[in-house]
């Protein structure tokens, strides 16, 4: 679930910080470390001002992330936050990231000079198993208490003083979400950066690592030690478990959340885009009225701003989308679908935790299959990656809404709760999760049979988001889609206006049909007629593979490079209708469902799975679901046999 | 009649695993009969011999339940939690 997305092309931590000033000496790496959903990445974006994604439950972090410290100090502090551990010995793929940097045996990774561990003092006791090891290392160490207010809020006590003297180590008390007492993490890195290190002898000796029990009995000692008091059970979260884990209300709160977010993102997001559209179709045609006609106007309106803007109007609606998951995240409530979910996911031969992966990737297919790294079963963590393209996301977004808007009529179905297009739009989803379904299970009884691995998740106390937070998530997500826009898809749309020119005749740009672009579209004509695609749609099957919103943004450059007279009317939305029959829109839609048209997918498919067998094998068998998929609607669309249930053309 | 029966069988026995705990019971935990590496993993969540275990909610449909330990609510599958083996305890009538 980590925030890198755009960095699958092979150069990943594009927010490394900038080469280091030449005056100082090498730089000062601080790691920070700590179990599960202790607030590590909270704390990591506090010190850095940079923006790691957060949330309310174990496993965010599943690789190392590297940001710049705002200290004051004349030595370039670097700060390195790794994924959460309990203990140094480690199981899953991002465990052993964390032990390898620590080690200093990581690739491209300085062994870092200090550590801040970071404990949630409301289970110090617990959490603080894990600073046995790391006293171990002998490295300059910050004990971080987080978690201070809930501490006291509900009763509970720690004397830091008496801590620091037990584990021979400083310690801070802070509240990382609220900011409170991080100053005194500043100062022992600006400390530790000067050369000072404030280890001592602890006053209890170490236990022996490998032994768990004597370890756990240590922490036990130690937080006796530091007159630990543990706070009150978290009333709230019972209560809410009452609620959302009941039998019969749990699984219908979870279906109206989810009915509520697609609606939401429906209909509330309307007026926005709407806005946005006319925006950008009027600046087109004033950008049209006041440069001078020629060429370069041409690429700049007709393929630039055309191609862009009709992929940039969907903004609005994928943000609104992340700061639902975002709230579901951070509140805690994830964990408890999760634990909702593992029935289901059991019987497709997965375990809960896939679901985690499996759900973010109904915002990205490239962070879930990422965070598949928490998966500790190489095979089930296989199957996840390859089913995850599946999950509706939000690239196929704007193709969705734009087909369903132009095709499905809007009416009433349960009053204003549920109407024909959202209905539409969740069957989509549906249809998604259920090819994954069908996947997954093809997979777990075949190739990537396993001994079903035991499901255990800490279910995390309900937790306020904060403003913050989802604030820096919708920030990242903007930038993302922002460069994206700026990238990969403003570079389809050049090429496409580049191919859509030429060649020339009679030193004028062709016809469309005429076009490079058209003779592409004409020469897969034959291949996509069976699914009610014409080659219009077919240069954008094409552009698309790229990324899937492309397509959007060249149905726009061809309709706008076609006729003046679309700019004015209503758009690619009637240009649509003209130019599909309902059974060609039906399949547009099944196939984008099915086809893994994401080139930043099919790269991080490699990297995670080591080389092209597992993308290849993913390309083609989504790929012909896709085809096999669209040709059945067209065909069953075409017959007539949804007539009953009322869908006309 | 049957039903009563077993009823009357199950609350004069105590649980001897985590997986028969009824909802707000608590046993005391003895050992766990698991591969290595789990029990390892379960060891470092908090589940370690003499621990008391409270068992809390479950998914609807029972399955997984979510298990109080050493200060954390953790969610465990019947299958799991059936290896989870509980201390023996005197019957305090």
């Amino acid at each position: 679930m980590s925030a890198c997305h755009e960095c699958s092309f092979g150069s990943c931590p594009k927010e490394l910080p900038p080469p280091f000033k030449s005056q100082s000496t090498t730089p000062h790496v601080v790691a920070v470390v700590g179990p599960p959903n202790s607030g590590k990445s909270t704390l990591f974006n506090r010190l850095t001002g940079m923006r790691q994604k957060v949330a309310n439950f174990p496993g965010v972090t599943v690789e190392q992330r590297v940001g710049r410290a705002k200290t004051r100090g004349p030595r370039e502090v670097v700060l390195v936050d790794l994924p959460g551990v309990y203990s140094l010995t480690p199981r899953s793929e991002d465990e052993r990231v964390t032990r390898d940097v620590l080690f200093g045996e990581m690739a491209n990774s300085p062994k870092p000079d200090a550590i801040l561990l970071i404990l949630d003092c409301t289970n110090l006791a617990r959490h603080l198993v894990l600073a046995a090891p790391i006293l171990a290392l002998k490295l300059p160490t910050l004990i971080v208490l987080n978690m201070a207010d809930d501490l006291r809020s509900r009763g509970g006590e720690v004397n830091t003083g008496a801590l620091a003297t037990e584990l021979g180590a400083p310690v801070a008390l802070i509240s990382a979400a609220k900011g409170e007492g991080v100053e005194k993490v500043f100062q022992f890195i600006e400390g530790t950066a000067a050369g000072r290190s404030p280890l001592q002898a602890p006053k209890v000796e170490l236990p022996v690592l490998q032994d768990v029990p004597k370890c756990r009995q240590w922490a036990g000692q130690v937080g006796a030690g530091a007159a630990y008091k543990a706070p009150e059970p978290p009333l709230w979260t019972r209560r809410l478990d009452q609620l959302f884990l009941h039998p019969i209300a749990g699984p219908a709160i979870f279906a109206v959340v989810v009915v509520a977010v697609f609606q939401t993102i429906f209909v509330g997001a309307r007026p926005l885009m709407d806005g946005l559209q006319g925006l950008i179709q009027s600046s087109g045609v004033w950008f049209n009225h006041v440069l001078p006609h020629s060429v370069l106007t041409s690429l700049l309106v007709d393929g630039v701003w055309t191609g862009v803007g009709s992929v940039l109007v969907f903004l609005p609606q994928i943000l609104l989308l992340f700061l639902f998951i975002g709230i579901l995240e951070d509140s805690g409530y994830l964990a408890r679908a999760a634990l909702i979910a593992d029935r289901t996911m059991a019987k497709m031969g997965l375990q809960g935790k896939s679901f985690i992966p499996l759900l973010s990737a109904y915002a990205c297919a490239v962070p879930a299959i990422m965070s598949t790294r928490t998966i500790e079963n190489k095979r089930d963590r296989l199957a996840t990656i390859m089913i995850a393209p599946f999950m509706t996301c939000s690239a196929r977004m704007p193709i969705y809404i734009l087909v369903i808007a132009a095709f499905v009529k809007e009416q009433h179905l349960l009053g204003p709760f549920l109407s024909t297009q959202t209905a539409a739009m969740l069957s989509l989803y549906v249809l998604g999760f259920l090819a994954a379904v069908f996947t997954a299970k093809v997979l777990k009884s075949s190739v990537l049979k396993s001994e079903r691995t035991p499901f255990v998740l800490e279910m995390p106390p309900y937790r306020w988001p904060t403003l913050q937070s989802l604030g820096i998530r919708l920030y990242d997500r903007s930038k993302v889609f922002l460069h994206r826009a700026g990238t990969v898809i403003l570079l389809v749309a050049i090429v496409l206006w580049v191919l859509l020119h030429l060649p020339l005749q009679n030193g004028k740009a062709p016809e469309i049909a005429d076009s490079y672009a058209g003779m592409l579209g004409h020469s897969i004509e034959p291949l996509i007629k069976p699914l009610g695609f014409n080659w219009k749609i077919g240069i954008g099957l094409i552009s698309s593979i790229a990324a899937r919103e492309v397509i959007v943004g060249t149905l726009g450059t061809i309709y706008g490079v076609e006729g003046e007279e679309l700019e004015h009317s209503e758009g690619l939305r009637h240009a649509l209708q003209n130019e599909l029959s309902l059974g060609g829109a039906f399949a547009l839609l099944i196939f984008f469902a099915f086809a893994m048209q994401c080139m930043s997918t099919i790269a991080v498919v490699r990297r995670e799975t080591g080389g092209w067998r597992w993308p290849a094998i993913q390309f083609a068998y989504m790929t012909f679901l896709a085809y096999a998929g669209g040709f059945a609607v067209n065909h069953i669309v075409r017959s007539g046999l949804l007539s009953f249930i009322g869908l006309q053309p | 009649m049957q039903l009563s029966f077993n009823k009357r069988r199950r609350t004069s026995k105590a649980a001897a695993t985590l997986a028969e705990l009824k909802q707000g019971e608590q046993g005391v935990l003895e050992s766990i009969d698991l591969p290595e590496d789990t029990a390892q993993r379960l060891m470092e969540l908090g589940f370690l011999p003499g621990a008391p275990v409270t068992r809390a909610l479950s998914a609807p449909g029972g399955d997984p339940r979510i298990y109080r330990i050493d200060g954390s609510e953790v969610a465990l599958r019947r299958e799991t939690a059936k290896h989870l083996i509980l201390r023996v305890q005197k019957k305090t009538t």
